[in-house]
Parts: C-alpha cells; structure tokens; sequence
C-alpha cells in the first residue's frame, strides 16, 4: 500500500543556486499528484529530491524535513540507498539496462540487493510486469530479448515494472512520457492510473493536459517556489492565484 | 574512397608479416619443437616447449597484477576522480605508458632481482604487468564514461548501492570495451622482450617456479635470432611464429566466451 509525503521547508542547492526554496507540501497516500510548471522550475529537482537523488549530482545538496509514510528522509540515521529502494523513480528518457535480457532488467533491483529465491523472483518479475502492462508483449522472451530491444514505450513500461518489482511505497515518475508518442504515453497514463490503488504516485509533467488526465491534486512551481497546491481540478478551473492562472492559460512558458 | 583504401592499407603489414612468419617458420613448427627443451649448440632439434610455457607463466603473473590494478584505477578514474587526485593518476599512467619497456625492466631488476640475488619469471611478470596496468586503466576510464548517466541513475534509484552500481551496472555495461583494453594489453607485453631480459632472463631447462630464471619466446627468438648456428634461425621463426598465433587464439578465445556470455540472464 501507499504511504503519504509531508515535506516541510524543503531547499534545495545547485553549488551556490539555490532552486528549490522553503517549499511545504503534502501528498495524500494511494492518490495521483502531479507536479507542473515552466522549465527551470524546479519540479524535477523537488521528486528527485524525495528520494535523495538529488545529491548524487556533484555539489547539489538539500535541506529540510521530508517525511514517507514513517520514514524521515532526511533524517539523522536515514540511509540513502534504502530510501530510494523504498520510493521508486521512473525517469524522462527510457533507461534499461543494456546489456540485460527484459527479465534482467526487472529483476536486477532485487538481484543486486541480494534477494536469492528464484522461484519467488520469478512471481515478482510476472507481477510487476503485469502491472507495468508490458507481460503479454514480453512473456515469450523474457530471456531472449534485450531490454533494449524493445520500443521507446515499451521500455518505459519496462523501467516501471523494474521500479514496481523492488515494492516500493511511493512511485516518483519525472516527465515519463514526454520522450514518447500519443499511443505510448495514453497506455503510460492509463497505467498511472491504475497504480494508485497500490502506490503512491508523484509525477512531474510539462503537459497540463495530461496532469489533467491523471492526477486528483496537482502542485504549480515558479521559479523554484511553490505557487499553488490544490485540487486538480480547483488548479485548472478556479485557480487563486494569478500566477497560476497565466500559466495554465498559456500566458506564458 | 581514401577511407576504404587506408583500411585495405592497414590490413598490408599486418599479412605481410603473418604471411612472411608463415613461409619462415611453418616447416620448423613441428612435434618436437612443441613438446622439447633446446638442445645445446651443435646439435640439431629440439624445441621451445619450455619457453611456451614460461611465456604462460610470465603472462599470468603479469595478468594477476595488471588486469586489477589497472581495472581498479580506471574505475576510480571514471566514477571518483573529478579531482586534482584523479588528474595526477591520469597523468602517471600515460607517462608510464611512454616509458620505454627497457626502462621498465631496469627498474624492476634494481627493485626485486637485486634483491632477491637472482632472476624469476615473477620478477619478469611484475615488469610486464606494470606495461599492461596504463592501458587497462585509460581503457577502462574511457569505457565507463560512455555509458550513459541515465543508467547509472536508473540503478540508483532502484536502491542498489554506489559501489554495487558500478560493479553490477557500469562496468557489465562497459564489459566488451573493457575487455578489448585487457586484451589489447595482453596482446601487447605478450611480445615484450626487453623488459624481460633483466628479469626473466630465460632458461634452456624446465621451469615452472617463479623464483627461478624462466625462458620465455621472445626472449628465445631473439637469442636464438642472432646466434650464428642456421637450425636456430630456422627456430627462431617458428617461435615467432607460435608466439603470433598463441596470441590470436588467446584474444579469439576471450573474445568468443564473452560475446556468449553477454545477454545471460541478469
């Protein structure tokens, strides 16, 4: 099941650029929360920075209190590699692994962390490419095919169900369809959608339309700012902001 | 048109000599000459079966030390050393890999044949394996930053650790370009006399301890090639020759045993 975020005076730090500032958000659990606004905004920089990806980049770092479920983020004895098992990350471009067969790919978080029961890892890997909706087109050579052999939406359907196969509670997806086209990215969707009953699901998205499609609360981001944090609907119908009104009226970015 | 004409061209020396080896040396390869030590001077036959061995020896020594030091510092190079630390290394190992071979040999004879009072096929290995270190290193480097970020991250994010990450993910992505730099390496002090000749030093007898003097082809083709006796003439192109396909078929048997074991589960 999902849990909930609660991000409390979340910085961010790019070198001496400060990019995310003193933001306070919180995302209900089992629910679809999108995350728009401008280029440069620091929409991404704000998921990667729930699951500590943030500072992997060199002389990025973040500061706050950032909360999963009964997991402190950012706390004292919080270790980085078992955040990220425990929050998922699809990413913008497709990324298997190369040199791995599709099963590989699905089955590596739970390989390189040591997990041994092959019978087990087997009904891991069918389930969690069941979920991604990627099983039927893929059962027949799940060992013969390279995970990149497959089409762009197809892989991102494979980059989910790695991410599904390690059973994380929260799912952060940064822009997972915009490197793909309308039929792959309506499958994404309806796989989104799908995926609250079991996770959390944060996702970034330049395409308001799509934020519209799948997510019940949407957050709008300026300039490294929170501007606005509602009800998807509320955001896109009666904004109170008028920052926020620009900006899904195409006034600009 | 110029590109295809220089590849033909440099497909030239490379047959001209294997084929020049062939006509050389091909009668003189035969039973006895793979399976006898050299018989003294004067006398006809014999072979170079210890020296084929002793060449093995000193390869795998020379492996065992290069192969992970040079590994090891290339992954340090491509995943840690954005730094001034990293630039040093950098800058050490294509010094060293323009150092002549001779040199290095010298320098290993004062460090451990000086020292230990007389030559060893080990001492030979250790100069041949820091020749093979650079390479395997730079190599290595090169091959890790081409695989893309986006991989790196994507097993990040999945909760597997830093160094786990390289192992697992970067370096089995880098494997073939990585393993064309052993390779390349191998190939290379595979043929080194120089820095064997303070080291090694050869040996007309069985050898297979590697505190003792050890023969080794190259070093009993160049004895044998300006020795004034014609039958070792005749044997020093068989050696050539046997050290130029023991080569080949050492690359070809890594190569086809990778390639195989490349799309293997995870």
């Amino acid at each position: 099941m999902g849990v909930g975020i609660e991000v409390h005076g979340l910085n961010a730090w790019y070198g001496k650029n400060l990019s995310l500032e003193n933001i306070d958000m919180s995302v209900a659990a089992n629910h679809v929360t999108a995350v728009i606004g401008p280029s440069g905004c620091g929409k991404s920089t704000f998921v990667r920075c729930l699951n500590r990806m943030h500072e992997t980049i060199p002389e990025a770092r973040a500061e706050g209190s950032v909360k999963v479920g009964d997991m402190d983020v950012y706390g004292g004895g919080s270790d980085p590699v078992e955040v990220r098992r425990r929050i998922g990350m699809v990413f913008q471009k497709p990324n298997p692994f190369p040199t791995m067969s599709i099963y590989g790919n699905v089955a590596a978080g739970l390989k390189l962390n040591g997990f041994r029961n092959r019978k087990q890892m087997d009904e891991l890997v069918e389930r969690s490419l069941k979920l991604a909706a990627l099983w039927e087109e893929v059962k027949d050579n799940l060992h013969k095919k390279s995970g990149a052999s497959l089409s762009g939406g197809q892989q991102q359907r494979l980059c989910i169900a790695r991410s599904l196969a390690v059973e994380p509670e929260v799912l952060l997806m940064d822009e997972p369809a915009s490197a793909l086209d309308p039929i792959s990215t309506s499958k994404i969707e309806e796989l989104i959608f799908q995926l609250k009953q079991h996770y959390t699901v944060v996702i970034v998205t330049h395409n308001m339309q799509q934020a519209a499609r799948v997510a019940e609360y949407t957050g709008f981001f300026l300039m490294g700012s929170l501007i606005e944090y509602d009800k998807t609907e509320k955001i896109f119908t009666t904004p109170a902001d008028k920052r926020t009104e620009d900006y899904i009226t195409g006034r600009f970015g | 048109m110029f590109a295809i004409a220089a590849a033909v061209l440099v497909l030239v020396p490379l047959l001209a000599i294997f084929l020049y080896l062939l006509i050389k040396g091909i009668g003189s390869v035969n039973i006895a000459f793979l399976t006898q030590t050299p018989k003294p001077p004067g006398e006809t036959g014999g072979g170079m079966a210890n020296a084929i061995v002793g060449t093995g020896l000193i390869l795998a020594v020379s492996s065992v030390i290069g192969l992970p030091l040079g590994i090891g510092s290339g992954i340090y190079l491509a995943e840690y050393g954005r730094n001034r630390f990293g630039d040093l290394i950098r800058f050490t190992a294509d010094v060293l890999n323009g150092v002549p071979s001779i040199v290095i040999g010298i320098a290993v004879y004062s460090l451990i044949v000086v020292r230990q009072k007389h030559f060893s096929a080990f001492s030979g290995g250790v100069a041949l394996g820091i020749m093979m270190i650079p390479t395997v290193a730079r190599a290595t480097e090169e091959m890790l930053l081409m695989v893309p970020n986006v991989v790196r991250e994507a097993a990040l994010g999945l909760g597997i650790s830093k160094w786990r990450t390289t192992l697992s993910i970067s370096l089995r992505t880098a494997s073939a370009g990585v393993i064309t730099g052993c390779m390349l390496a191998f190939a290379r002090v595979a043929g080194e006399t120089a820095p064997l000749l303070f080291t090694a030093f050869g040996n007309q007898f069985w050898n297979l301890k590697l505190n003792q003097p050890t023969a080794a082809l190259s070093l009993q083709v160049f004895t044998y090639a300006i020795s004034p006796y014609d039958d070792w003439h005749k044997q020093a192109w068989a050696g050539a020759l046997v050290l130029i396909l023991l080569i080949v078929g050492a690359v070809a048997a890594v190569r086809i045993t990778t390639s195989r074991g490349m799309m293997k589960g995870a």
